[in-house]
């Protein structure tokens, strides 16, 4: 018996009355057979039915290929009810990548040319949506026809279709850019929309357009006022506002023309102005229509207390009781922060007050914006902020939010102390999420800042004694402890708690942290370097650190191995030149803070090295660093290095001070740190043990080489 | 805008329009992906997601996500509105539209679409010239179908 062909509705009911997949499937398979065998040797005139069918089964996910030649039928078809399916099918199941969709191209030919404005209306958007470039280039013409034709219907649609073939073949547009002129006269709200739509794309497209269209923003301005001033019209007004959809589009165009030109803007000025303080605020469409203003008036030449008026809307927008105006605003905020940084900066507290927000959207927006906005006299307010929203924010934003404090701390730290207080907090709360760069900075840091030297091997030994699973905070207090453990020892310092702390627990420590199955391999080897180095700073004997340097000996890691054996060999062998070689790590002058390095890398010529106020240039070099740039992200990676200190030593000797200048490392990368820019290689040093005793053979000459490298640099 | 997606609670596609040339896997992917992504969103989050190089606006009304991915350029606010504008075109045509009306008139909902944008792009900004275009391409349907079916009636195919 043969089970009939189940009409649409039936079909649709018995799918979802199926109670599993394989049941739907079971359903599907056999309608399918029915709808294959049908257009084979079906009537034609239920072809359309069958393909309906066919269309509700590939939006449910199944293959539905064979029905694309039954489009082709239908759309040829001299019916409406066939055209309508056809072409909706033809939207659905063809695509410029099978050859099939060309075969179309007649079949809209021939449909845009009869009399029919609904037909006419299927193939124009049927053609706007699946035009592939050749078919665009084929119908051009006929479509260029319909343009100046008379009836609004079809030359609405024309105009958009118009749009789509600048956008696949925009070569076109020599044909398209004409009728614009007479196009924009237009009192029809849709032909407008679509023309102001047109001229956007040609805008965008060539820089020729653009300037042939500067002349008509006085008529773009005088259609966007009357607009505005027209009062309510049942037709077009949303909540108050007459055509939104229109503003918005006359805005973006105007936008686009006034950018970087003097005259259009002061043509658009006091038209902003009136759309800015004119618009209804009560609800989204008003809002969308002032968004939309804002965003023009920061992007053309407009005039200082417009674009101050536009900063104090977005400020409003913070304020907003819907979440999503406030994030629209904190968007914009952070596209205009650089270029009008004081206005926005006026909005700081508030937009703080987003950084609590528990939508993540909204919140990874005030982190970025509130980063942007730290400066040298709200650093440590800023920084307590973002450091509370650190132990508290999502795990994806830890990362950004550590980086960020960690670059704010480097660019505008009031004190040296405060500097190393910053990190190591940020370090104890997110350490795992801190890029590589941080244990090298802040040990650059500590080993600078002489007088806190006492001061940060005590807090970092407690914060070790407390937590060794944070990779970098145990990097860092190991290489600390390595150098500073004389001073550890000494008694009382007396900007921290008195702390008592014998060598054996100072050993057991790091023994512990060498140990632990958290520490990676090259948390170990800072862990093995210090203990060798506390073979010259403590007083006790070095048996036990022998030992433990003994069996590391053999390790079946090679680095720590290659390290132990060298070690020993020091013990053994070259006993008499330890206490040279383990002595403090000289200081290497940075140079500066980073933006001393930009100053430079910018200039190009000697200058000094000293510290210097960086306030006023910072907004500029910020720029040139690139160092906030939203897409960016704040964490950008740098060249990873090797986080051992005496490979900077070593890496440094290994330059050949006779040669030329070495070259500058390009900007902008990314903030540099202490190793790559100083020694100008991009590359990251991976320096051994081997190298730290190779540098001890050219000790004597150290000081010198040094100063003979600093100066070959600032030639440079 | 590149696509726009109506899809219910449990994930069902009900509606997608693509303006964007894509392969149908790259398109099953990208709404995969896309579904999930703000089905797991919480219900007072904000409308707006990066994903990635395009923004998602999207609305629930009732049991059906109406999400458009939008380019950056493009202003976020009036996505909403274009998304609210087709939900009242929506419910003007089926009377107190509710999704089992989009399920079992899919066609409809897609003509519906298509008198209101274009390639995109908002074509027609008056709520009543598109329902005026919808009724007469009804009409004109049915006229096509009338009188084959009285003929049939009759015997006389």
């Amino acid at each position: 018996m043969v089970v009939p062909s189940l009409k649409l509705q039936d079909l649709i009911e018995e799918i979802r009355g199926a109670k599993t997949q394989a049941q739907e499937r079971e359903v599907i398979q056999k309608e399918c057979a029915h709808i294959r065998a049908s257009f084979r040797d079906g009537d034609p005139l239920h072809r359309h039915r069958q393909l309906a069918k066919l269309l509700y089964v590939h939006m449910l996910g199944y293959p539905a290929h064979f029905g694309q030649m039954e489009c082709l039928k239908l759309i040829a078809s001299p019916r409406f009810t066939d055209k309508r399916v056809g072409y909706l099918g033809a939207m659905l199941l063809l695509d410029e990548r099978q050859d099939a969709h060309l075969l179309i191209t007649n079949s809209i030919k021939n449909d845009l040319s009869q009399g029919i404005q609904a037909v006419q209306g299927l193939a124009l958007c049927t053609l706007s949506t699946v035009g592939s470039a050749e078919m665009c280039w084929d119908l051009a013409t006929e479509v260029e026809k319909l343009l100046l034709q008379p009836g609004s219907y079809v030359r609405k649609k024309a105009v958009l279709t118009a749009v789509h073939m600048i956008r696949k073949v925009p070569e076109l547009s020599n044909i398209f850019l004409p009728p614009c002129a007479q196009l924009l006269h237009e009192r029809h709200h849709g032909i407008l929309l679509g023309t102001i739509t047109l001229i956007t794309e040609l805008c965008e497209r060539s820089p020729a357009a653009l300037k042939h269209f500067r002349k008509v923003v006085p008529q773009l301005v005088q259609i966007l006022r009357t607009l505005v001033m027209t009062g309510y019209s049942t037709e077009h007004s949303i909540s108050g506002v007459s055509d939104p959809f229109l503003q918005v589009q006359i805005l973006r165009l105007l936008r686009i023309l006034g950018r970087n030109h003097e005259e259009s803007s002061e043509t658009m000025n006091d038209l902003l102005a009136q759309v800015a303080t004119n618009t209804d605020t009560s609800r989204n469409a008003g809002n969308a229509v002032l968004f939309e203003t804002v965003l023009t008036i920061m992007d053309t030449r407009s005039a200082a207390g417009l674009r101050v008026l536009a900063v104090n809307i977005l400020g409003r927008f913070l304020l907003n009781n819907d979440k999503n105006i406030r994030y629209v605003a904190l968007t914009s905020l952070l596209r205009m922060v650089q270029s009008d940084h004081s206005a926005v900066q006026r909005h700081r507290p508030t937009v703080v007050e987003c950084l609590r927000e528990p939508d993540a959207s909204l919140s990874r927006r005030a982190l970025e914006l509130s980063l942007a906005l730290v400066n040298s006299s709200n650093v440590r307010a800023m920084t307590q902020e973002l450091q509370s929203f650190l132990e508290s924010c999502p795990p994806d934003l830890r990362a950004d939010c550590a980086s960020g404090i960690l670059l704010a701390a480097e660019r505008f730290a009031p004190t040296k102390r405060w500097h190393i207080d910053t990190i190591l907090r940020v370090l104890t709360t997110a350490g795992t999420h801190v890029r590589d760069d941080a244990v090298a900075n802040l040990t650059q840091l500590i080993g600078g800042a002489q007088e806190l030297h006492a001061y940060s091997v005590r807090r970092l030994y407690s914060a070790l004694a407390e937590d060794i699973s944070q990779q970098p905070l145990v990097q860092v207090a190991a290489w600390c402890i390595g150098e500073y453990g004389d001073l550890l020892l000494e008694g009382s310092c007396e900007e921290t708690e008195p702390l008592q702390v014998k060598e054996e627990e100072v050993l057991a420590l790091l023994e512990k942290v060498l140990q632990s199955h958290m520490s990676l391999p090259a948390t170990r080897g800072y862990a093995l370097t210090a203990l060798m180095k506390l073979s010259t700073r403590l007083r006790g004997d070095n048996n036990r650190i022998r030992q433990v340097v003994s069996i590391y000996g053999s390790c079946v890691d090679v680095e720590l191995q290659q390290r132990a054996v060298e070690y020993n060999t020091l013990f053994r062998k070259y006993d008499h030149m330890r206490a040279a070689i383990l002595e403090k790590m000289p200081l290497v002058e940075r140079g500066g803070t980073q933006d001393e390095e930009a100053k430079e890398s910018k200039e190009a010529q000697l200058s000094e090295a000293a510290l210097v106020s960086t306030e006023p240039p910072a907004s500029k070099l910020l720029d040139l660093l690139d160092l906030l740039d939203s897409s960016s992200g704040a964490a950008q990676p740098p060249p990873p290095l090797e986080p051992s200190p005496g490979g900077t030593l070593g890496h440094l000797l290994d330059l050949p001070c006779a040669s030329p200048a070495p070259d500058i490392i390009p900007w902008p990368v990314g903030p540099s740190f202490l190793a790559a820019h100083l020694l100008c290689f991009p590359a990251p040093c991976s320096a051994g043990p081997s190298q730290l005793l190779r540098a001890s053979h050219l000790k004597p000459l150290l000081p010198s080489q040094i100063s003979e490298c600093l100066s070959v640099k600032d030639c440079s | 805008m590149q696509f726009m997606l109506l899809f219910s609670r449990q994930g069902k596609l009900r509606l997608q329009k693509w303006y964007v040339s894509l392969s149908d896997r790259e398109k099953k992917k990208i709404t995969r992906e896309i579904v999930q992504t703000i089905l797991a969103r919480k219900p007072k989050m904000c409308s707006f997601l990066e994903w990635r190089d395009l923004k998602i606006v999207y609305k629930r009304y009732a049991s059906l996500y109406f999400c458009c991915a939008i380019e950056d350029q493009e202003n976020e606010l009036i996505t909403l509105e274009i998304i609210h504008r087709y939900v009242e075109l929506l419910d003007k045509y089926f009377g107190s539209v509710c999704e089992l009306d989009i399920i079992f008139n899919f066609e409809k909902a897609y003509f519906i679409l298509d008198e209101f944008l274009l390639g995109g792009e908002v074509q027609e900004t008056s709520k009543k010239n598109v329902l005026k275009a919808i009724e007469q391409a009804d009409l004109l349907q049915e006229e096509a179908e009338t009188p084959r079916s009285v003929l049939e009636e009759i015997g006389l195919t």
